[in-house]
């Protein structure tokens, strides 16, 4: 049995091949003890998390992780996860995608699983290119990014995540950087413990392709800092807009917004706990048609 | 032998389908067999649609090219329908909508009127003079209506069904058969039946003709049978919830038609690489693309056969009748879960909307497979190498290790791999599964053979056809010969139900010949094709004609 391992178990033998200096290893550590720490304090046996990986380098993460993992296809991790959540409601299901893979591939996933509030936590590893198919602009990359198959620089505006996760319906909505560890972890915790849609946007270095280090260190601040609640969805757009993905203004971090909502599925579970009979329930429909 | 042929149609949303249904009904009250095709545009309102319900002593499962009563709601009725009309034909009409024609009119609107009835009981005048044309007691009727009218509208029913009796004289009688009827149903409710028998405890599904009311059937019966039924935003999302639904244990089925079918073969290779059970109901019909939404075809064989990317095994049935259907998404989703691969059942709009009379106790035992399930004994490996190809399946959180499913190639653990041996190994492993696929295929009832055994003309088709071609055969002394399982290909079986047969001649309702392709791929010969691709089924009478040109 894993259940009870300490953290250092959770890393699995599969071999690591992100770049050096990747965003990804934060991200990974982060979970890793965020999982182990919330085994500790909340009883939460580690057999009852389960990863969904997109396809792009964050999707490595799941092999990396000793724990239930289904490694899905590109863009599609999202509605994969639902059905894992509608089926056992007591797993804890997190998927690990792309900024290409959920804003481009898998966009519409995305905004349906926040407007039904599915028991889901998505992380999203947004470091604005693709890695995996060598530098192409996503849809977070900047005004005038010039990738490999837009070398003239793309003129097209980012889309704003948080904003569209906002108006989506998601039920908590909140913004990482892989350089921030210890903040990285705590939202990772409290993401997984909020029953229904909870999304973490991470602003993620890519230090092959698009190394935003030195712009995020000087952006970023924390909105705990100000002292805000996370109730108000005016205050929470506001704070979203702040940073159009794009200009050099202040970079909030931290959760914007937390709802409790009915979640998805919840109307299955009365069933599938009944006990079924099935010839009996076919046979005693079938009366109705005589 | 008794065989009546019953023609009922007007305007598109004034119901037609359902007064179909209830001629069905009334058949079935006297103890006869029916088939009932349905014919209707792709509109809400207007156009013109049809029922003909056919009713018999034997079993059927096709019409006939006339009829013995047409019921006119409209004018459209008779105009499109002169072929469908004999001299000796009964013809029914709502005196102000049909302007010309023979018959029996029936004053539908001063009915109405007199009882202050809404318009939704016109087709109860209708229905109540035609059980007085053809003889039948109004006590049926009132049974019939009693089962599917609401009660608050049942009184206002009847008494309008009685005034349209009233009207018309008997002209002929349909006699009772004195033997119990059994019900009348769609595909469409007898595949959500024969899943549930399988064992299903989920559906998921975006709607489209012509399987939507499969959804709607399970949705409407969720409580009574026991299962969860989701409607996701569109069928990649449908095939990858089903996807995360078996992962956790869940025994899930889908239901689409061609279009959908395309969105989700990312999907359904997704099932291959990570052996990820799923079944999914696909109904033909006219394509390419949007086709033709709500008409009949048996296009789609060789895109099921070949869809996704890379090779990995798959089942696919297609069921000629209701308890081949019921028997076979039992089977289906059985099999699914034995072999962790995908399971198609492959029928059309003709069989998943027609209507026809269910015997459940004549679809003999339902081919069930036991799932194979990690028993505890070693640590477990999500794609542990066996002899038979099959990994024993584990769900989190019961499974002692990580359950690591992939959709990469992967060792027995589940982890990416891009090792040479390990890459051939595991496809070898998931190949290896078609192995036992396939003897349990040829174990089971794969192909059915019906006519005369030892005729030298072997008419030779597929799914829905199955009705057609054995009354047509009939004519011609010849021997029908159908796969109800068409992946893994049961060629032993094929071979033997055919041995001797020296003219084969392919039904299809599709412009090439796919199952005669199919046939081909696996050396057995075909000689005539007799296809028909107009969206619409072979009646038999049509296909008599055809054969009879073929055979010559």
């Amino acid at each position: 049995m894993i259940h009870g391992k300490p953290a250092g178990d959770l890393i699995s033998p599969a071999e690591n091949t992100w770049c050096p200096g990747c965003g990804n290893f934060s991200i990974e550590h982060m979970m890793k003890s965020a999982l182990a720490e919330l085994s500790e304090s909340e009883g939460i046996g580690l057999e009852k998390f389960v990863l969904v990986g997109g396809i792009g380098c964050h999707g490595k993460l799941v092999d990396y992780l000793n724990v239930n993992s289904y490694y899905a296809i590109h863009g599609r991790a999202i509605p994969l996860a639902t059905g894992i959540a509608v089926a056992n409601p007591d797993l804890r299901v997190i998927c690990f995608v792309g900024d290409g893979d959920t804003y481009a591939e898998g966009l519409g996933h995305l905004i349906f699983a926040a407007k039904r509030n599915a028991d889901i936590t998505v992380i999203v590893h947004d470091n604005r290119v693709y890695g995996l198919t060598t530098g192409q602009y996503t849809p977070t990359s900047p005004y005038g990014f010039k990738g490999r198959s837009t070398p003239g620089g793309i003129t097209e505006r980012p889309i704003n995540p948080l904003e569209l996760m906002l108006v989506s319906g998601a039920t908590f909505i909140s913004r990482g950087y892989t350089k921030r560890l210890k903040p990285l972890k705590e939202t990772f915790k409290e993401a997984i413990l909020h029953k229904g849609f909870s999304f973490v946007e991470i602003l993620q270095i890519c230090a092959t392709y698009f190394n935003r280090t030195d712009c995020y260190n000087e952006q970023v601040y924390a909105v705990a800092d100000e002292g805000l609640g996370t109730a108000s969805f005016d205050q929470a757009l506001a704070k979203s807009r702040e940073w159009d993905y794009t200009s050099k203004t202040r970079i909030p971090l931290g959760t914007f917004y937390r709802r409790e909502m009915p979640v998805f599925g919840e109307k299955f579970q009365e069933f599938s706990r009944r006990e079924k009979r099935r010839e009996e329930a076919v046979r005693d429909l079938l009366e109705g048609y005589r | 032998m008794r065989d009546y042929s019953v023609m009922i149609g007007g305007k598109a949303g004034e119901g037609i389908n359902t007064a179909g249904l209830a001629i069905a009904g009334i058949f079935t009250h006297l103890g006869y067999h029916v088939y009932m095709y349905f014919d209707y545009p792709s509109l809400i309102r207007g156009g013109h649609n049809f029922a003909v319900v056919r009713a018999a002593e034997q079993k059927i499962g096709a019409h006939r090219d006339t009829d013995d009563i047409l019921l006119a709601l409209d004018q459209n009725c008779i105009d499109r329908h002169t072929g469908r009309i004999r001299d000796d034909t009964v013809i029914i009409h709502d005196t102000y909508r049909v302007v010309s024609a023979g018959g029996h009119p029936v004053d539908v609107n001063r009915i109405l009127d007199e009882e202050n009835a809404p318009a939704i009981t016109r087709n109860s005048a209708i229905l109540g003079a035609f059980c007085s044309a053809a003889g039948i007691g109004r006590d049926v009727l009132e049974d019939v209506f009693g089962k599917t009218v609401p009660e608050k509208y049942l009184d206002v029913n009847l008494r309008v069904a009685g005034r349209g009796g009233d009207a018309v004289d008997e002209v002929m009688r349909i006699e009772a058969l004195n033997r119990p009827g059994l019900p009348v149903l769609t595909g469409n409710e007898v595949a959500g039946l024969g899943l549930v028998r399988g064992g299903l405890d989920t559906f998921v599904a975006y709607p489209m003709t012509p399987t939507s009311n499969l959804l709607h059937f399970l949705a409407g019966h969720a409580d009574d049978l026991g299962v969860k039924v989701i409607h996701p935003e569109n069928e990649i999302a449908v095939m990858l919830m089903a996807l995360g639904l078996a992962y956790a244990g869940d025994r899930t089925a889908v239901c689409t038609s061609g279009g959908g079918f395309c969105l989700m073969t990312e999907g359904l290779s997704l099932a291959g690489m990570s052996e990820t059970p799923v079944t999914i109901v696909l109904g033909q019909r006219p394509g390419p693309s949007t086709g033709v939404p709500t008409y009949t075809a048996q296009g789609d064989l060789h895109f099921a056969l070949n869809a996704g990317q890379g090779e990995f095994p798959r089942f696919i049935v297609a069921p000629g009748d209701l308890e081949e259907m019921y028997a076979w998404s039992a089977g289906a989703l059985s099999l699914s879960w034995k072999y962790q691969i995908p399971s198609i059942v492959l029928v059309d709009k003709t069989l998943a909307e027609g209507g026809y009379t269910f015997d459940i106790d004549a679809a003999g035992p339902i081919p069930q497979y036991e799932t194979q399930l990690w028993d505890g004994t070693e640590p477990y490996r999500r794609y542990r190498d066996t002899e038979s190809g099959i990994s024993p399946l584990a769900f989190p959180p019961g499974s002692g290790a990580p359950v690591k499913a992939n959709s990469y190639a992967h060792d027995e653990v589940g982890f990416t791999t891009e090792d040479a041996e390990g890459i051939a190994g595991m496809q070898e492993k998931v190949l290896r599964k078609a192995e036992g696929l396939r003897r349990d295929v040829e174990s089971a009832r794969a192909v059915e053979m019906a006519g005369k055994p030892d005729a030298g003309t072997a008419i030779v088709c597929w799914g829905s056809q199955k009705g057609a071609c054995i009354e047509a055969a009939e004519r011609f002394d010849a021997r029908v010969v159908r796969p109800i399982i068409l992946a893994p290909f049961p060629a032993e079986q094929w071979r033997s139900a055919t041995a001797g047969a020296d003219r084969v001649i392919a039904v299809e309702n599709n412009a090439t010949g796919q199952l005669a392709r199919l046939l081909r791929q696996h050396g057995f010969p075909v000689d005539d094709l007799a296809l028909k691709y107009d969206g619409r089924p072979f009646s038999v009478d049509e296909l008599a004609g055809r054969l009879a040109e073929v055979i010559g």
